[in-house]
């Protein structure tokens, strides 16, 4: 099975460069210019869009994601309209992957064969599924892999040898190496630790190895790039965004623009990164 | 649903932490480590002699157990029917049942090497409880608590801030206890390296519901043991109210195989059932929270809903995964009470018996109008006082003279 996960990886592997991946949150501040967002983010530069599923209770997001969570769930957003999203998305662009991240219970709730099949056929090629440890695969991951999707798991600075065969296991598309103990947005990490835990990683297998949480400048994006096969970037896109609103927390004319502007320089960074190092 | 009944109620969980299809282990990745070595130390512990009986001594000589077992008798008489026994547990150190769990917990923090903790609490009984124990070791302690509840529960942030723990008021969601429970969980990812989480109830992932469940269970074999002694048999019926369920899970438990016993939980209605309330299993369906997959309220999309209870302890949109279970075998009968039913019993006792409960305990105490008049005067019914209402009194106070005016 070959996901646009992998070819895309491949392509980059080609190139000789980094994956820069993005995060926002579907219906963020509502359904239309959130899914206006997600069009524009491969043009300013994205390899890779998560899409943030929304959930009231998002315990490993910090303040600005778990606001993102809250406007788009009073601009109506569900389960159900953020597969609706990636159909509108896929409608002009049939290349650049599409993964959703979020918190089981609405899954759960869904249905899991029914969401597994409606997001494959939506067009989505991975999930990431914060509060799933490989300690309850049966519930998703399996199913999953058996639908064709890539589940990507999360490995932490608390995953020690002895348990990343664990959590690798059952990885397929890349493996996501959360930075830091820690909420989304909180402080930066040091790149030197990243660059050495993504080596350690790499040990134990071959899949591409993505860096997320703490990254929010075009610089540090480049210097984590240059240890990763990848950067991962949410809360300052949320940022921006949110940054765009008017006084009622609505959209403007500036809102798509204020964020792809900074995935643009963001993208910057880590398109610098190999060349830089070449 | 009618899952085939088991042999026995009391082996739960399997080694994933599953009871039936609740509980489990649904967290970060970054807690996993923690949460399975957790699992290990508590093992240990409960296998070491020399841990039960530090314990001891401190049940004994430091919360003042046994806490009584006490026939209450205007009340009976008042009722007119089952003879009523209070559980005292609003006897113990700190004024409720919480810090049976939060000295084991901090006993299995110290064989870690955790210096420190952090807690949720809801009426600020988990939170004293914790912030009581800390001081005594040592310990740095930090307690999340909803800014709604900083409010309606000032006497115990007043009490927790003198025994030196650090309150912080959550702002996020209903700013109640789910949210604490949030932002306890995401202070615990943070800090992982050097901090113990200290949940307050059966609930969050295995083992808590399992290690906080077998800490609160000395209320109910000490029961069993008093029962014994003052009427020569078992009770014939057990009442405690449920928030998460620690107070009822630790009475419940030692009698989850007597068939003879009849078990009531009693949920927070709150304004009524069809309204705002807390009642996860009256109102409620199974899915997955805070580690663990159990009842919660809940909209069609599996977003999680905002609870109401007059009672901040009973303030939460779910429920230990155990008592999930007991509800879908039908060991244990679910019922619930309003906040104005609460507010009526918790005068009652105070009148008839002199006993201020707790709004939480007076959940308990408003199910008996209903239970105990049906039965004869020689059925034994034992009803868990988790709390005294010490941190109630300016919020009653506030709303019955609201009323007189």
């Amino acid at each position: 099975m070959t996901t646009r996960i992998d070819a895309r990886f491949a392509e980059l592997a080609r190139q000789g460069r980094s994956a820069f991946v993005t995060f926002v949150m579907a219906g963020d501040p509502d359904p239309t210019t959130s899914l206006d967002i997600v069009k524009a983010l491969p043009k300013a530069g994205a390899d890779i869009i998560e899409i943030g599923m929304p959930f009231t209770d998002p315990m490993a997001d910090g303040p600005s994601i778990q606001a993102a969570g809250l406007r788009a769930l009073k601009a109506g957003m569900t389960l159900k309209k953020t597969l609706e999203m990636v159909r509108g998305f896929r409608k002009d662009d049939d290349a650049t992957p599409l993964v959703l991240m979020g918190y089981y219970n609405p899954i759960y709730i869904y249905g899991v064969d029914k969401f597994l099949a409606d997001a494959k056929a939506a067009g989505v090629d991975g999930l990431i599924i914060v509060d799933l440890p490989p300690e309850e695969d049966d519930e998703l991951c399996l199913p999953a892999m058996k639908a064709g999707l890539n589940f990507i798991r999360l490995a932490t600075p608390t995953t020690d040898d002895k348990r990343l065969p664990a959590v690798l296991a059952n990885t397929s598309g890349f493996v996501y190496y959360v930075s830091i103990t820690g909420i989304t947005g909180a402080a930066a990490a040091d790149s030197r630790a990243v660059g050495d835990a993504v080596a350690r990683i790499k040990r134990h297998t071959k899949l591409p190895v993505c860096v997320g949480f703490g990254i929010r400048t075009p610089e540090a994006a480049r210097a984590i790039a240059e240890n990763a096969d990848g950067a991962v970037v949410g809360t300052a896109l949320v940022d921006a965004l949110r940054g765009s609103l008017d006084a009622e927390g609505r959209a403007t004319a500036k809102t798509v623009g204020a964020v792809t502007e900074v995935v643009a320089a963001l993208a910057q960074g880590v398109r610098g990164s190999k060349q830089a190092a070449e | 649903m009618n899952p085939k009944l088991p042999n026995s109620f009391r082996t739960g969980p399997d080694e994933r932490g599953h009871f039936g299809i609740f509980g489990g282990r649904y967290v970060a990745e970054t807690l996993m480590p923690l949460i399975l070595d957790l699992e290990k130390a508590y093992a240990e512990a409960k296998a070491d002699p020399a841990f039960q009986a530090e314990m001891n001594g401190y049940l004994k000589n430091y919360v003042g157990r046994p806490s009584p077992l006490y026939l209450a008798e205007r009340l009976t008489e008042h009722l007119g029917g089952a003879k009523i026994y209070l559980k005292r547990e609003e006897l113990n150190h700190t004024g409720s049942h919480k810090v049976n769990n939060v000295l084991g917990q901090i006993m299995v923090a110290r064989r870690m090497g955790k210096k420190r903790i952090i807690a949720e609490t809801g009426a600020g009984q988990h939170g004293v409880a914790t912030a009581t124990l800390c001081a005594r070791f040592g310990l740095e302690c930090v307690v999340y608590m909803g800014a709604v509840d900083v409010a309606r529960q000032q006497p115990n942030v007043i009490r927790m801030e003198m025994l030196g723990a650090k309150v912080i008021p959550v702002q996020s969601g209903a700013r109640t206890l789910k949210d604490a429970m949030n932002d306890a969980l995401r202070d615990w990812v943070t800090n992982v390296h050097n901090t113990f989480y200290c949940i307050g109830t059966v609930a969050g992932p295995h083992p808590y519901p399992m290690m906080v469940r077998d800490f609160q269970s000395i209320i109910g074999i000490e029961t069993r043991q008093q029962m014994q002694e003052v009427e020569g048999r078992l009770p014939d019926s057990l009442v405690a109210c449920i928030g998460g369920g620690s107070n009822a899970m630790g009475l419940f438990h030692p009698f989850l195989d007597e068939p003879s016993v009849e078990i009531f939980g009693v949920e927070a209605a709150g304004h009524g059932l069809t309204q705002l309330h807390a009642a996860s299993i009256a109102g409620g369906r199974p899915g997955v929270l805070h580690g663990n997959r159990t009842y919660l309220l809940m909209d069609g999309d599996g977003q999680i809903e905002e609870a109401h209870s007059i009672s901040a302890g009973l303030d939460y949109p779910g429920i230990g995964p155990e008592h999930a279970w007991l509800h879908e075998t039908g060991r244990v009968k679910y019922l619930s009470a309003t906040d104005e039913e609460a507010l009526e019993a918790f005068q009652l006792l105070s009148r008839l018996e002199g006993i201020i409960p707790a709004l939480e305990s007076a959940h308990a105490i408003a199910k008996l109008t209903e239970l105990a008049p049906q039965r004869p005067k020689d059925h034994l019914m034992v009803v868990n006082l988790s709390g005294r209402g010490d941190k109630d009194v300016p919020q009653v106070g506030d709303i019955l003279k609201g009323r007189k005016t």
